[in-house]
Protein backbone atom coordinates (compact mmCIF):
# COMPACT_ATOMS: atom_id res chain seq x y z
CA UNK A 1 0.00 0.00 0.00
CA UNK A 2 1.23 3.83 -0.97
CA UNK A 3 0.54 5.62 2.54
CA UNK A 4 0.63 8.79 0.32
CA UNK A 5 -2.25 7.53 -2.10
CA UNK A 6 -4.58 7.79 0.90
CA UNK A 7 -6.53 10.67 2.15
CA UNK A 8 -7.10 12.04 5.49
CA UNK A 9 -10.11 10.01 6.60
CA UNK A 10 -8.26 6.46 5.46
CA UNK A 11 -5.29 8.05 7.41
CA UNK A 12 -7.28 8.33 10.28
CA UNK A 13 -9.20 4.60 9.73
CA UNK A 14 -5.59 2.82 9.09
CA UNK A 15 -4.21 3.77 12.40
CA UNK A 16 -7.19 2.79 14.54
CA UNK A 17 -7.09 -0.22 13.17
CA UNK A 18 -2.72 -0.53 13.32
CA UNK A 19 -2.56 -0.96 9.74
CA UNK A 20 -0.34 1.01 10.09
CA UNK A 21 1.81 3.91 12.15
CA UNK A 22 1.84 7.53 11.89
CA UNK A 23 5.66 7.09 11.64
CA UNK A 24 5.10 5.06 8.76
CA UNK A 25 2.72 7.78 7.03
CA UNK A 26 5.51 10.29 8.07
CA UNK A 27 8.39 8.40 6.26
CA UNK A 28 6.52 7.62 3.37
CA UNK A 29 5.68 11.48 2.58
CA UNK A 30 9.24 12.06 3.14
CA UNK A 31 10.49 9.38 0.94
CA UNK A 32 8.04 11.21 -1.29
CA UNK A 33 8.96 14.94 -0.63
CA UNK A 34 12.85 13.57 -0.93
CA UNK A 35 12.06 12.34 -4.29
CA UNK A 36 9.43 14.75 -5.74
CA UNK A 37 10.23 18.47 -4.85
CA UNK A 38 13.65 19.30 -5.72
CA UNK A 39 11.60 19.67 -9.26
CA UNK A 40 8.13 20.67 -7.68
CA UNK A 41 9.85 23.09 -5.25
CA UNK A 42 6.16 23.16 -2.97
CA UNK A 43 8.04 23.03 -0.03
CA UNK A 44 10.57 25.94 1.04
CA UNK A 45 11.61 23.41 4.35
CA UNK A 46 10.77 20.17 5.20
CA UNK A 47 10.73 20.18 9.54
CA UNK A 48 13.58 18.08 11.10
CA UNK A 49 10.83 17.09 13.87
CA UNK A 50 8.54 15.39 12.27
CA UNK A 51 9.05 12.01 12.83
CA UNK A 52 9.52 12.66 16.58
CA UNK A 53 6.04 14.21 16.40
CA UNK A 54 4.91 11.09 14.29
CA UNK A 55 6.08 8.76 17.84
CA UNK A 56 4.23 11.34 20.01
CA UNK A 57 1.45 10.65 17.42
CA UNK A 58 1.70 6.89 17.33
CA UNK A 59 1.92 6.80 21.89
CA UNK A 60 -1.52 8.38 21.90
CA UNK A 61 -2.87 5.40 19.39
CA UNK A 62 -1.05 2.74 21.25
CA UNK A 63 -2.82 4.12 24.63
CA UNK A 64 -5.93 2.89 22.90
CA UNK A 65 -6.57 6.31 20.74
CA UNK A 66 -10.54 5.47 20.88
CA UNK A 67 -10.42 9.46 22.16
CA UNK A 68 -8.10 10.42 19.52
CA UNK A 69 -9.31 13.58 17.56
CA UNK A 70 -9.74 12.44 13.31
CA UNK A 71 -6.36 14.68 12.79
CA UNK A 72 -4.34 12.85 15.00
CA UNK A 73 -1.66 12.06 13.50
CA UNK A 74 -2.04 13.73 10.26
CA UNK A 75 0.77 15.46 8.60
CA UNK A 76 -0.07 18.48 7.17
CA UNK A 77 1.59 21.12 4.70
CA UNK A 78 1.96 24.59 6.06
CA UNK A 79 1.82 28.11 3.89
CA UNK A 80 4.85 29.61 4.57
CA UNK A 81 2.43 32.67 6.38
CA UNK A 82 1.12 30.79 8.92
CA UNK A 83 3.09 31.05 12.04
CA UNK A 84 4.39 28.08 13.87
CA UNK A 85 5.92 28.81 17.39
CA UNK A 86 9.46 28.49 17.23
CA UNK A 87 9.62 27.88 13.24
CA UNK A 88 10.99 29.84 10.80
CA UNK A 89 7.80 31.68 8.96
CA UNK A 90 8.76 34.04 5.95
CA UNK A 91 5.63 35.08 3.76
CA UNK A 92 8.58 34.05 1.17
CA UNK A 93 9.94 37.38 1.51
CA UNK A 94 13.49 38.06 1.72
CA UNK A 95 11.90 40.83 4.59
CA UNK A 96 11.40 37.80 6.98
CA UNK A 97 14.05 35.42 5.77
CA UNK A 98 15.43 34.45 9.40
CA UNK A 99 12.11 35.15 10.78
CA UNK A 100 11.17 32.66 13.91
CA UNK A 101 7.77 32.80 14.90
CA UNK A 102 7.61 33.61 18.20
CA UNK A 103 3.93 31.87 18.89
CA UNK A 104 1.73 29.81 17.56
CA UNK A 105 -0.97 30.98 14.77
CA UNK A 106 -4.87 30.08 16.75
CA UNK A 107 -5.22 27.45 14.00
CA UNK A 108 -1.62 25.61 14.22
CA UNK A 109 -2.48 25.18 18.51
CA UNK A 110 -5.63 23.99 17.38
CA UNK A 111 -4.37 21.32 14.86
CA UNK A 112 -1.58 20.83 17.33
CA UNK A 113 -4.33 20.16 20.20
CA UNK A 114 -5.85 18.03 17.69
CA UNK A 115 -2.79 16.06 17.65
CA UNK A 116 -1.81 16.95 13.83
CA UNK A 117 1.57 17.02 13.04
CA UNK A 118 3.68 19.61 10.36
CA UNK A 119 5.46 18.23 7.66
CA UNK A 120 7.32 22.04 6.96
CA UNK A 121 6.42 25.03 4.87
CA UNK A 122 4.70 25.57 1.85
CA UNK A 123 6.02 28.02 -0.84
CA UNK A 124 4.15 31.18 -2.02
CA UNK A 125 3.15 34.26 -3.46
CA UNK A 126 5.78 36.91 -1.51
CA UNK A 127 3.12 38.58 1.26
CA UNK A 128 0.26 36.03 -0.71
CA UNK A 129 0.60 38.78 -3.54
CA UNK A 130 0.35 36.63 -6.95
CA UNK A 131 -1.92 34.24 -8.85
CA UNK A 132 1.19 31.76 -10.09
CA UNK A 133 3.79 31.52 -6.76
CA UNK A 134 6.32 33.11 -8.93
CA UNK A 135 6.87 35.75 -6.77
CA UNK A 136 8.33 33.80 -3.82
CA UNK A 137 12.36 34.23 -2.65
CA UNK A 138 12.49 31.00 -2.97
CA UNK A 139 11.52 30.46 -6.38
CA UNK A 140 8.51 29.36 -8.41
CA UNK A 141 6.53 26.53 -7.91
CA UNK A 142 5.84 23.89 -10.46
CA UNK A 143 2.29 22.74 -11.27
CA UNK A 144 3.14 18.96 -10.63
CA UNK A 145 0.60 17.81 -14.21
CA UNK A 146 3.37 19.41 -16.18
CA UNK A 147 6.35 21.42 -14.32
CA UNK A 148 6.17 24.17 -17.41
CA UNK A 149 3.43 25.80 -15.95
CA UNK A 150 2.41 27.31 -12.71
CA UNK A 151 0.42 25.73 -9.64
CA UNK A 152 -1.53 28.76 -9.46
CA UNK A 153 -1.69 31.10 -6.08
CA UNK A 154 -0.98 32.52 -3.97
CA UNK A 155 -1.24 28.93 -1.42
CA UNK A 156 0.99 27.06 -5.05
CA UNK A 157 3.12 25.31 -2.31
CA UNK A 158 0.15 24.02 -0.55
CA UNK A 159 -1.73 22.73 -3.68
CA UNK A 160 0.77 20.96 -5.09
CA UNK A 161 2.65 19.56 -2.67
CA UNK A 162 -1.18 17.93 -1.95
CA UNK A 163 -1.62 16.93 -5.88
CA UNK A 164 1.70 15.57 -5.69
CA UNK A 165 1.09 13.52 -2.59
CA UNK A 166 3.29 15.08 -0.68
CA UNK A 167 1.15 15.94 2.13
CA UNK A 168 -2.39 14.48 2.32
CA UNK A 169 -3.72 17.86 3.41
CA UNK A 170 -2.26 21.43 3.50
CA UNK A 171 -3.18 24.94 5.13
CA UNK A 172 -3.60 28.17 2.41
CA UNK A 173 -4.41 31.05 3.00
CA UNK A 174 -6.64 33.35 0.65
CA UNK A 175 -7.34 37.12 0.38
CA UNK A 176 -8.64 37.14 -3.06
CA UNK A 177 -8.41 33.13 -4.65
CA UNK A 178 -5.74 32.66 -3.14
CA UNK A 179 -6.71 28.82 -1.91
CA UNK A 180 -9.20 28.24 -5.00
CA UNK A 181 -6.83 29.31 -7.81
CA UNK A 182 -4.25 27.01 -7.27
CA UNK A 183 -6.14 24.17 -5.95
CA UNK A 184 -8.49 24.24 -9.47
CA UNK A 185 -5.06 24.58 -11.36
CA UNK A 186 -3.53 21.61 -9.42
CA UNK A 187 -6.73 19.49 -9.71
CA UNK A 188 -7.52 19.77 -5.31
CA UNK A 189 -10.03 20.88 -3.16
CA UNK A 190 -9.77 24.23 -1.85
CA UNK A 191 -11.93 25.82 0.84
CA UNK A 192 -12.66 29.34 1.43
CA UNK A 193 -14.30 29.55 4.92
CA UNK A 194 -16.94 32.80 5.32
CA UNK A 195 -14.80 35.94 6.84
CA UNK A 196 -15.19 35.82 10.48
CA UNK A 197 -15.02 31.84 10.36
CA UNK A 198 -11.89 30.91 11.34
CA UNK A 199 -9.29 33.33 13.34
CA UNK A 200 -6.28 34.63 11.32
CA UNK A 201 -4.28 35.34 14.59
CA UNK A 202 -1.03 34.39 13.48
CA UNK A 203 -1.71 34.49 9.95
CA UNK A 204 1.03 37.18 8.34
CA UNK A 205 -1.84 40.06 7.15
CA UNK A 206 -1.99 41.09 3.92
CA UNK A 207 -5.69 42.60 3.09
CA UNK A 208 -7.21 42.10 6.72
CA UNK A 209 -11.32 42.82 5.61
CA UNK A 210 -10.61 39.92 3.25
CA UNK A 211 -7.68 37.56 4.45
CA UNK A 212 -9.06 34.00 5.94
CA UNK A 213 -7.15 30.84 5.92
CA UNK A 214 -8.92 27.22 4.96
CA UNK A 215 -7.70 23.73 4.00
CA UNK A 216 -6.71 22.12 0.70
CA UNK A 217 -7.31 18.75 0.40
CA UNK A 218 -7.53 15.57 -2.16
CA UNK A 219 -11.32 15.31 -0.65
CA UNK A 220 -14.67 17.76 -0.17
CA UNK A 221 -14.65 15.70 3.46
CA UNK A 222 -11.15 16.15 4.77
CA UNK A 223 -11.48 20.11 4.05
CA UNK A 224 -14.87 19.92 5.57
CA UNK A 225 -13.12 17.86 8.76
CA UNK A 226 -10.22 20.28 8.85
CA UNK A 227 -12.51 23.37 8.63
CA UNK A 228 -14.72 21.92 11.51
CA UNK A 229 -11.73 21.50 13.61
CA UNK A 230 -10.15 25.00 13.56
CA UNK A 231 -13.04 27.26 13.21
CA UNK A 232 -14.70 29.15 15.97
CA UNK A 233 -14.54 32.33 18.08
CA UNK A 234 -10.89 33.20 18.79
CA UNK A 235 -10.46 36.39 21.35
CA UNK A 236 -7.25 36.92 19.47
CA UNK A 237 -8.81 37.74 16.30
CA UNK A 238 -11.46 40.13 17.26
CA UNK A 239 -13.55 39.78 13.91
CA UNK A 240 -14.19 35.86 14.22
CA UNK A 241 -17.73 35.28 13.99
CA UNK A 242 -19.23 34.14 17.66
CA UNK A 243 -19.66 30.49 17.57
CA UNK A 244 -23.06 29.17 16.81
CA UNK A 245 -24.61 26.50 14.49
CA UNK A 246 -24.76 26.67 10.74
CA UNK A 247 -26.91 27.02 8.71
CA UNK A 248 -28.17 25.20 5.75
CA UNK A 249 -29.20 26.02 2.57
CA UNK A 250 -33.07 26.04 1.84
CA UNK A 251 -33.15 24.21 -1.51
CA UNK A 252 -31.33 22.67 -4.58
CA UNK A 253 -31.55 25.98 -6.84
CA UNK A 254 -27.56 26.77 -7.94
CA UNK A 255 -27.63 30.34 -9.76
CA UNK A 256 -24.85 31.22 -12.92
CA UNK A 257 -24.35 34.08 -13.35
CA UNK A 258 -24.09 33.89 -17.48
CA UNK A 259 -22.89 37.28 -18.18
CA UNK A 260 -20.17 37.60 -15.31
CA UNK A 261 -18.71 34.26 -17.05
CA UNK A 262 -19.04 34.96 -20.71
CA UNK A 263 -15.36 35.66 -21.36
CA UNK A 264 -14.11 32.07 -20.40
CA UNK A 265 -12.57 29.74 -23.62
CA UNK A 266 -15.12 27.60 -25.22
CA UNK A 267 -13.63 23.93 -23.72
CA UNK A 268 -13.41 25.60 -20.18
CA UNK A 269 -17.34 26.19 -20.63
CA UNK A 270 -18.17 22.97 -22.47
CA UNK A 271 -16.62 21.10 -19.06
CA UNK A 272 -18.68 23.74 -16.95
CA UNK A 273 -21.93 22.99 -18.64
CA UNK A 274 -21.04 19.01 -18.04
CA UNK A 275 -20.57 20.06 -14.19
CA UNK A 276 -23.99 21.35 -14.45
CA UNK A 277 -24.95 18.08 -15.90
CA UNK A 278 -24.12 16.64 -13.05
CA UNK A 279 -25.97 18.41 -10.99
CA UNK A 280 -29.15 18.34 -12.35
CA UNK A 281 -28.76 14.38 -12.00
CA UNK A 282 -28.27 14.78 -8.39
CA UNK A 283 -31.72 16.87 -8.37
CA UNK A 284 -30.61 20.24 -8.48
CA UNK A 285 -32.04 22.97 -10.61
CA UNK A 286 -29.99 25.15 -12.39
CA UNK A 287 -31.28 28.60 -12.90
CA UNK A 288 -29.61 31.43 -15.09
CA UNK A 289 -28.75 34.71 -12.17
CA UNK A 290 -28.44 38.37 -12.69
CA UNK A 291 -24.99 39.34 -10.84
CA UNK A 292 -24.22 42.60 -13.26
CA UNK A 293 -21.71 44.17 -10.18
CA UNK A 294 -19.62 40.93 -10.43
CA UNK A 295 -17.61 41.99 -13.12
CA UNK A 296 -16.21 44.95 -11.79
CA UNK A 297 -15.74 43.00 -8.36
CA UNK A 298 -11.60 42.88 -9.30
CA UNK A 299 -11.24 46.26 -9.76
CA UNK A 300 -12.52 47.00 -6.36
CA UNK A 301 -10.69 44.24 -5.15
CA UNK A 302 -7.30 46.17 -6.67
CA UNK A 303 -8.42 49.19 -4.93
CA UNK A 304 -9.30 48.07 -1.35
CA UNK A 305 -6.70 45.19 -1.21
CA UNK A 306 -3.43 47.17 -1.70
CA UNK A 307 -4.91 50.06 0.38
CA UNK A 308 -4.57 47.36 3.29
CA UNK A 309 -1.35 46.29 1.81
CA UNK A 310 0.19 49.63 2.17
CA UNK A 311 -1.20 49.65 5.42
CA UNK A 312 -0.40 46.31 6.79
CA UNK A 313 3.36 46.09 5.69
CA UNK A 314 4.26 49.84 6.88
CA UNK A 315 5.42 47.48 9.96
CA UNK A 316 8.42 46.08 8.33
CA UNK A 317 10.22 48.66 9.32
CA UNK A 318 13.62 47.20 9.82
CA UNK A 319 13.64 48.23 13.56
CA UNK A 320 11.20 45.21 15.61
CA UNK A 321 11.52 42.53 13.32
CA UNK A 322 12.52 41.17 9.80
CA UNK A 323 14.95 42.57 7.96
CA UNK A 324 17.45 45.73 9.15
CA UNK A 325 20.11 47.03 7.23
CA UNK A 326 21.68 49.89 8.70
CA UNK A 327 21.53 53.69 7.38
CA UNK A 328 22.84 56.77 8.16
CA UNK A 329 19.47 58.27 9.81
CA UNK A 330 16.49 56.97 10.59
CA UNK A 331 14.66 57.71 7.36
CA UNK A 332 17.33 55.66 5.31
CA UNK A 333 17.07 52.63 7.61
CA UNK A 334 13.67 52.54 7.26
CA UNK A 335 14.47 52.66 2.95
CA UNK A 336 17.28 50.67 3.04
CA UNK A 337 15.47 47.63 4.85
CA UNK A 338 12.14 47.84 3.27
CA UNK A 339 13.91 47.85 -0.29
CA UNK A 340 16.02 45.43 -0.23
CA UNK A 341 13.12 43.22 1.48
CA UNK A 342 10.32 43.93 -0.28
CA UNK A 343 10.25 42.14 -3.67
CA UNK A 344 8.79 43.79 -7.31
CA UNK A 345 5.07 42.76 -6.92
CA UNK A 346 5.04 43.92 -3.39
CA UNK A 347 6.57 47.03 -4.04
CA UNK A 348 3.96 48.05 -6.81
CA UNK A 349 1.19 47.47 -4.49
CA UNK A 350 1.97 49.78 -1.67
CA UNK A 351 2.98 51.90 -4.18
CA UNK A 352 -0.77 51.82 -5.23
CA UNK A 353 -1.71 51.44 -1.88
CA UNK A 354 -0.72 54.89 -1.15
CA UNK A 355 -1.72 56.32 -4.61
CA UNK A 356 -5.89 55.01 -4.18
CA UNK A 357 -5.55 56.57 -0.48
CA UNK A 358 -3.96 59.70 -0.97
CA UNK A 359 -6.25 62.50 -0.40
CA UNK A 360 -6.85 63.59 -3.84
CA UNK A 361 -7.98 60.41 -5.19
CA UNK A 362 -9.73 59.11 -2.08
CA UNK A 363 -13.28 59.63 -3.16
CA UNK A 364 -12.61 58.26 -6.90
CA UNK A 365 -10.85 55.60 -5.53
CA UNK A 366 -11.39 53.82 -1.75
CA UNK A 367 -14.56 55.36 -1.28
CA UNK A 368 -15.65 54.13 -4.61
CA UNK A 369 -14.40 50.74 -4.06
CA UNK A 370 -16.17 50.16 -0.75
CA UNK A 371 -19.31 51.25 -1.87
CA UNK A 372 -19.25 49.00 -4.62
CA UNK A 373 -18.78 46.11 -2.56
CA UNK A 374 -21.82 46.97 -0.69
CA UNK A 375 -23.68 46.48 -4.32
CA UNK A 376 -21.60 43.22 -4.87
CA UNK A 377 -22.93 42.01 -1.58
CA UNK A 378 -26.70 43.43 -2.32
CA UNK A 379 -26.44 41.81 -5.50
CA UNK A 380 -25.30 38.42 -4.03
CA UNK A 381 -28.23 38.67 -1.17
CA UNK A 382 -31.07 39.17 -4.18
CA UNK A 383 -29.68 36.11 -5.65
CA UNK A 384 -29.80 34.01 -2.62
CA UNK A 385 -33.22 35.12 -1.92
CA UNK A 386 -34.01 32.54 -4.75
CA UNK A 387 -30.90 30.34 -5.02
CA UNK A 388 -29.39 28.47 -2.56
CA UNK A 389 -25.93 28.47 -4.21
CA UNK A 390 -23.77 30.27 -7.35
CA UNK A 391 -21.20 28.44 -9.28
CA UNK A 392 -18.97 29.30 -12.15
CA UNK A 393 -15.48 27.82 -13.18
CA UNK A 394 -13.13 28.76 -10.46
CA UNK A 395 -10.50 30.21 -13.21
CA UNK A 396 -10.65 31.06 -16.84
CA UNK A 397 -8.55 28.53 -17.86
CA UNK A 398 -6.62 25.65 -16.64
CA UNK A 399 -2.54 26.03 -15.64
CA UNK A 400 -0.68 28.78 -17.64
CA UNK A 401 3.36 28.31 -18.33
CA UNK A 402 5.55 30.23 -16.10
CA UNK A 403 6.53 33.30 -16.97
CA UNK A 404 4.05 33.76 -19.51
CA UNK A 405 1.73 37.06 -17.45
CA UNK A 406 4.94 39.14 -16.69
CA UNK A 407 2.19 42.13 -17.44
CA UNK A 408 0.65 42.53 -13.81
CA UNK A 409 -2.40 43.08 -15.18
CA UNK A 410 -3.21 39.91 -16.60
CA UNK A 411 -2.10 37.95 -14.02
CA UNK A 412 -4.30 40.00 -11.83
CA UNK A 413 -7.71 39.08 -14.39
CA UNK A 414 -6.60 35.07 -12.99
CA UNK A 415 -8.28 36.08 -10.04
CA UNK A 416 -11.87 37.80 -11.93
CA UNK A 417 -14.55 34.93 -10.67
CA UNK A 418 -12.93 34.84 -7.10
CA UNK A 419 -13.65 38.35 -6.07
CA UNK A 420 -17.06 38.79 -5.13
CA UNK A 421 -16.83 35.58 -2.55
CA UNK A 422 -13.72 37.53 -0.70
CA UNK A 423 -15.19 41.04 -1.44
CA UNK A 424 -18.31 40.14 0.67
CA UNK A 425 -17.37 37.42 2.73
CA UNK A 426 -19.32 34.72 1.73
CA UNK A 427 -17.88 31.26 1.71
CA UNK A 428 -16.55 29.25 -1.21
CA UNK A 429 -15.29 26.31 -2.40
CA UNK A 430 -13.29 24.80 -5.43
CA UNK A 431 -13.69 21.71 -6.68
CA UNK A 432 -11.55 19.61 -9.14
CA UNK A 433 -13.84 18.80 -12.21
CA UNK A 434 -12.98 18.11 -15.72
CA UNK A 435 -9.85 18.73 -17.76
CA UNK A 436 -8.53 20.78 -20.66
CA UNK A 437 -5.72 20.26 -22.94
CA UNK A 438 -2.82 22.62 -23.99
CA UNK A 439 -0.24 21.92 -25.65
CA UNK A 440 -0.56 18.84 -25.42
CA UNK A 441 -0.51 18.76 -21.78
CA UNK A 442 -4.32 17.47 -19.64
CA UNK A 443 -4.84 20.25 -17.06
CA UNK A 444 -6.99 20.08 -14.67
CA UNK A 445 -9.91 22.51 -14.63
CA UNK A 446 -11.94 23.42 -11.30
CA UNK A 447 -15.97 24.59 -10.23
CA UNK A 448 -16.39 26.88 -7.25
CA UNK A 449 -19.40 26.77 -5.89
CA UNK A 450 -20.33 30.28 -3.54
CA UNK A 451 -23.24 29.77 -0.55
CA UNK A 452 -24.84 32.94 2.04
CA UNK A 453 -22.47 33.60 5.18
CA UNK A 454 -22.41 30.43 7.45
CA UNK A 455 -24.10 27.71 5.33
CA UNK A 456 -20.53 25.82 4.62
CA UNK A 457 -22.14 22.47 5.10
CA UNK A 458 -24.32 22.92 2.91
CA UNK A 459 -21.25 24.03 0.12
CA UNK A 460 -19.60 20.71 0.97
CA UNK A 461 -22.54 18.71 0.34
CA UNK A 462 -23.17 20.24 -3.36
CA UNK A 463 -19.29 19.95 -3.34
CA UNK A 464 -19.75 16.02 -3.03
CA UNK A 465 -22.63 15.92 -5.38
CA UNK A 466 -20.66 16.97 -7.80
CA UNK A 467 -17.54 14.71 -7.64
CA UNK A 468 -19.34 12.05 -6.27
CA UNK A 469 -18.06 11.44 -3.42
CA UNK A 470 -20.04 9.98 -0.47
CA UNK A 471 -19.86 11.51 3.04
CA UNK B 1 -1.23 58.55 -16.87
CA UNK B 2 0.46 58.62 -13.34
CA UNK B 3 3.82 60.52 -13.95
CA UNK B 4 7.07 59.98 -12.84
CA UNK B 5 6.98 62.20 -10.22
CA UNK B 6 3.85 60.56 -8.16
CA UNK B 7 5.65 57.28 -8.51
CA UNK B 8 8.52 58.81 -6.91
CA UNK B 9 6.87 60.67 -4.30
CA UNK B 10 4.72 57.61 -3.50
CA UNK B 11 7.15 55.25 -3.24
CA UNK B 12 9.03 57.97 -0.84
CA UNK B 13 5.69 57.91 1.51
CA UNK B 14 5.72 53.85 0.89
CA UNK B 15 9.30 54.26 2.17
CA UNK B 16 11.13 52.53 -0.89
CA UNK B 17 13.57 53.80 -2.96
CA UNK B 18 13.50 53.30 -6.51
CA UNK B 19 15.59 54.02 -9.68
CA UNK B 20 15.21 55.86 -12.01
CA UNK B 21 14.26 52.64 -14.42
CA UNK B 22 11.77 51.14 -11.87
CA UNK B 23 10.36 54.40 -12.09
CA UNK B 24 10.07 53.76 -15.57
CA UNK B 25 8.89 51.00 -15.14
CA UNK B 26 6.31 51.50 -12.86
CA UNK B 27 5.04 53.90 -14.09
CA UNK B 28 3.82 51.93 -17.14
CA UNK B 29 2.43 49.17 -15.14
CA UNK B 30 0.76 51.61 -12.22
CA UNK B 31 -0.79 53.36 -15.12
CA UNK B 32 -2.15 50.31 -16.67
CA UNK B 33 -3.77 49.05 -13.23
CA UNK B 34 -5.24 52.50 -12.36
CA UNK B 35 -6.66 52.16 -16.07
CA UNK B 36 -8.15 49.06 -15.38
CA UNK B 37 -9.35 49.76 -11.62
CA UNK B 38 -10.87 53.02 -13.11
CA UNK B 39 -14.05 51.13 -14.63
CA UNK B 40 -15.48 51.45 -11.10
CA UNK B 41 -16.36 54.59 -11.74
CA UNK B 42 -19.12 53.36 -14.50
CA UNK B 43 -20.76 51.19 -12.02
CA UNK B 44 -24.22 53.75 -11.30
CA UNK B 45 -24.47 54.09 -7.74
CA UNK B 46 -27.93 54.06 -6.10
CA UNK B 47 -27.89 57.39 -3.70
CA UNK B 48 -26.80 56.66 0.15
CA UNK B 49 -24.13 54.71 -0.80
CA UNK B 50 -21.41 56.82 -0.96
CA UNK B 51 -20.11 56.10 2.02
CA UNK B 52 -19.59 52.86 3.56
CA UNK B 53 -19.37 49.04 3.12
CA UNK B 54 -22.68 47.18 4.12
CA UNK B 55 -21.24 43.49 5.09
CA UNK B 56 -23.26 42.83 7.76
CA UNK B 57 -20.14 43.13 9.65
CA UNK B 58 -20.23 43.52 13.33
CA UNK B 59 -18.12 45.33 15.78
CA UNK B 60 -16.57 42.89 18.62
CA UNK B 61 -16.02 44.43 21.63
CA UNK B 62 -14.50 42.69 24.77
CA UNK B 63 -13.95 44.07 28.16
CA UNK B 64 -10.04 45.85 28.92
CA UNK B 65 -9.51 43.42 31.51
CA UNK B 66 -7.09 40.62 32.40
CA UNK B 67 -3.75 41.52 31.02
CA UNK B 68 -0.88 38.91 30.85
CA UNK B 69 1.92 38.95 33.28
CA UNK B 70 3.79 42.47 32.24
CA UNK B 71 7.31 41.17 30.78
CA UNK B 72 6.11 37.58 29.82
CA UNK B 73 6.32 37.91 26.37
CA UNK B 74 9.37 40.26 25.98
CA UNK B 75 12.53 38.12 26.12
CA UNK B 76 10.62 36.11 23.29
CA UNK B 77 9.74 39.08 21.00
CA UNK B 78 12.84 40.79 21.14
CA UNK B 79 14.54 37.74 20.08
CA UNK B 80 13.83 38.88 16.78
CA UNK B 81 14.88 42.53 17.02
CA UNK B 82 17.29 43.49 14.45
CA UNK B 83 19.39 45.72 18.03
CA UNK B 84 18.89 45.58 21.17
CA UNK B 85 19.50 47.43 24.53
CA UNK B 86 18.11 45.79 27.26
CA UNK B 87 14.75 45.54 27.22
CA UNK B 88 14.98 48.62 24.74
CA UNK B 89 14.43 48.02 20.78
CA UNK B 90 18.03 50.09 19.31
CA UNK B 91 17.23 52.40 16.52
CA UNK B 92 18.62 55.80 15.47
CA UNK B 93 17.59 59.13 16.31
CA UNK B 94 14.05 60.25 15.95
CA UNK B 95 14.94 64.17 16.49
CA UNK B 96 18.49 65.26 15.08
Amino acid sequence: MDLTELSVKELGEGYRARTFSVVDVVKAHLTRIEKENGALNAYVEVFDDTLKEAERADALFAKGGSDAHLLAGIPIAVKDNILIQGKRVTAASKMLENHIATYDATVIRTLKEAGALFLGRANMDEFAMGSSTEHSVYGPTKNPHDLTRVPGGTSGGSAAAVAAHLAPVALGSETCGSIRHPASLCGVVGFKPTYGGVSRSGLIAMGSSLDQIGPMTRTVSDAELVFETIRGHDPLDGTTLPTEGQRSAVNKRVGVPRDFIKDISADVRDNFEKSLEVLRGKGYEIVDIDLPSAAYGLAAYYIVMPAEVSTNLARFDGMRYGLSREGKNLLEEYQESRTQGFGAETRRRIILGAYVLSSGYYDAYYRRATALRSLINEDLNKAFASVSFITTPTTPGPAFKLGSKSDPLSMYLEDIFAAPANLTGIPAISVPFGTAVRDGATLPLGVQFMSPKRTESSLFDIARDLTGETA
Amino acid sequence: MISADDIQKLATLGRISLTPAEVEKLQGEIGSILAYVDTVQKVALPEGYTSSAHLDIENVMREDENPHVAGMYTESLLTQAPRREGDYLKVKKVLS
